[in-house]
């Protein structure tokens, strides 16, 4: 899967196998990842152009600057606990429910929130994915990139409760994305949103429901969540970005 | 990827398989509500046919339109073509509009090449003359992934007119690459003179293949491009290569039968083989329009600035 590149989404890890080393969306890269992009190809998934915001987050083996971790192990397992009886009380036990997870990270977290969901209220709570590849705000400004994949549970989401799941929430715009995305698959009754982190900076009016953890950054820092299911550990890490290619 | 698809040589595996994975997420706004992606919102894909078409075209301009790109029909018949204008001056005015991706069927093998030098958009050849068809093979071997779950070590055996068929040249170059077993059978009339090169096994005897194939794609008689006599009488033809329900039973229990369409029932395939389990001839123009997607989103749905 190459969606990590959810717009908003600032917790990508170095993507595996692309070109490592290269710091996309600083004005000298920008050249150099079209330049690539051309001779390979629409470079699915490899760093292209992005805009200035891009420029602040951890991509293609950015080399993070005194990197730390905010977030140990047992303190997402907390955190994600806390968000299910979060969400447990304000949707009347998890009723209607249905959690959809954006891939990369968003989907194991999504299963993890539904799994604890069923395990606290003994209903079982739907789970799945939403891909909101096709429609970002901002695929001119890169290559094409693969899609992820969704999955939207066999009963719909007509009428029911989306609690929207992604890792990191930082610009809104992946999650106006899903939004968008939910409306062509059908009509439900509510949609909320749970993050693992909310880092701030956000561009359009968008808030969280549920917030594992509230970091406050400065747009330069880098916000990488790792998670078993994906990178075989979980942690979250703050770190500075090397290539100091302050957008705007 | 390349900016063009021209040839299924174009495509590396690994393109291949990107198209394929791309179009097996985009079969899935096929059962929605709302079957329309915003993704080539204000792109232009202009439909330049020069030979008739029915299922190619349709399929392009649905594929184009669930991605919300405006589409233009383009057919040579009651266009200034008829009034004597070059390819390349239809080209020039085609780009004057701002098409962004022009879907090009020709007589002539290599048309879509010129036109690839002449326009800035992206050009997807739909077909041209007896020379390839790259989106037909790709939504070939994205039937048989879905239906036979793999294409490695995968026994594919076309049959029939290979001289006159774009769809077997590109389903041979492309299968090859994605790792299938490909082998052609046709009486040696219908093979063209330097199938000893393409990266496949050649036969002649329909009944001996059969039993060893895993997909077997018959082609349709194009009787329409024949200027000799390729075999006696059409009788003899269906006799020797043609699929009836007698030979179908020679294959394994797993194996698919395959048809570009359009089909000449009686000839090459038998009515009831076609209208069987084991045919996919009606999934392969659902497919169709999924594998057109992921096409055109991938050419046309990232930036210009890598073009």
């Amino acid at each position: 899967m190459h969606a990590h590149d959810q717009l908003g989404n600032e917790a990508d890890p170095p993507p595996s196998g692309e070109s490592p080393g290269l710091a996309p969306g600083s004005p000298a890269a920008r050249g150099t990842a079209a330049s690539a992009a051309t001779a390979g190809g629409l470079g699915y998934g490899a760093a292209g152009a992005r805009d200035g915001r891009r420029s602040n987050e951890s991509r293609s083996g950015e080399r993070l600057r005194a990197s730390k971790a905010v977030l140990e192990p047992d303190e997402i397992r907390r955190a994600l606990t806390r968000i299910a009886h979060e969400i447990l009380e304000r949707t009347n036990g998890g009723r209607d429910v249905v959690m959809l997870g954006i891939p990369t990270r968003g989907v194991p977290l999504a299963q993890r929130l539904a799994e604890r969901l069923a395990h606290v209220e003994g209903r079982s709570v739907p789970a799945g994915a939403l891909d909101i590849t096709m429609y970002r705000d901002d695929l001119r400004l890169r290559p094409a990139r693969a899609l992820g994949h969704t999955d939207v549970p066999a009963a719909g989401i007509d009428g029911k409760v989306v609690v929207l799941v992604d890792d990191v929430l930082y610009s809104g715009r992946t999650v106006a994305a899903a939004l968008d995305a939910l409306k062509d698959i059908g009509r439900p009754r509510a949609v909320q949103l749970a993050v693992l982190v909310d880092r701030g900076h956000r561009e359009l009016p968008i808030r969280a429901d549920y917030v594992g953890k509230n970091l406050p950054t400065s747009q330069r820092e880098v916000v990488r969540v790792l998670l078993a299911e994906v990178d075989a550990e979980d942690a979250v890490i703050l770190g500075e970005d090397a290539s100091t290619g302050a957008g705007r | 990827m390349k900016r063009h698809l021209i040839s299924a040589a174009d495509l590396s595996r690994e393109d291949a398989l990107l198209i394929l994975d791309t179009a097996e997420e985009l079969a899935q706004v096929t059962d929605r509500p709302i079957r329309k992606l915003p993704t080539l919102r204000g792109r232009t894909v202009v439909n330049l046919f020069y030979e008739d078409s029915t299922r190619t075209r349709i399929s392009f301009e649905a594929a184009a339109k669930r991605l919300s790109a405006d589409v233009i029909n383009f057919s040579a018949k009651g266009s200034s073509v008829a009034k004597g204008e070059s390819l390349k001056d239809t080209a020039l005015t085609l780009e004057a509009m701002g098409a962004d991706a022009v879907v090009i069927r020709h007589s002539a093998s290599g048309a879509p090449h010129r036109l690839a030098g002449w326009v800035r958009g992206s050009v997807v050849n739909a077909g041209d003359g007896a020379h390839e068809h790259p989106t037909q093979a790709l939504l070939d071997a994205f039937t048989m992934r879905r239906r036979l779950g793999r294409l490695e070590g995968l026994r594919v055996t076309i049959v029939g007119d290979v001289l006159h068929s774009r769809v077997a040249r590109s389903n041979v170059l492309l299968l090859h690459a994605l790792g299938a077993d490909v082998s052609l059978v046709a009486p040696p009339t219908l093979l063209p003179v330097a199938v000893g090169s393409w990266p496949c096994s050649v036969g002649y005897d329909l009944d001996a293949a059969l039993p060893k194939t895993d997909v077997v794609m018959m082609l349709r008689v194009q009787a329409e491009r024949m200027n000799a006599a390729y075999f006696p009488t059409v009788r003899e033809y269906s006799r020797r290569y043609g699929l009836d329900a007698g030979r179908m039973a020679l294959l394994p229990e797993s194996a698919i039968v395959m048809h570009p369409g359009p089909m000449n029932r009686g000839v090459e395939i038998a009515a009831e083989v076609a209208d069987s389990a084991r045919s996919t001839i009606v999934e392969q123009v659902t497919n169709g329009v999924s594998v057109r997607m992921a096409v055109l989103y991938l050419l046309l749905g990232g930036s210009e600035a890598e073009r």
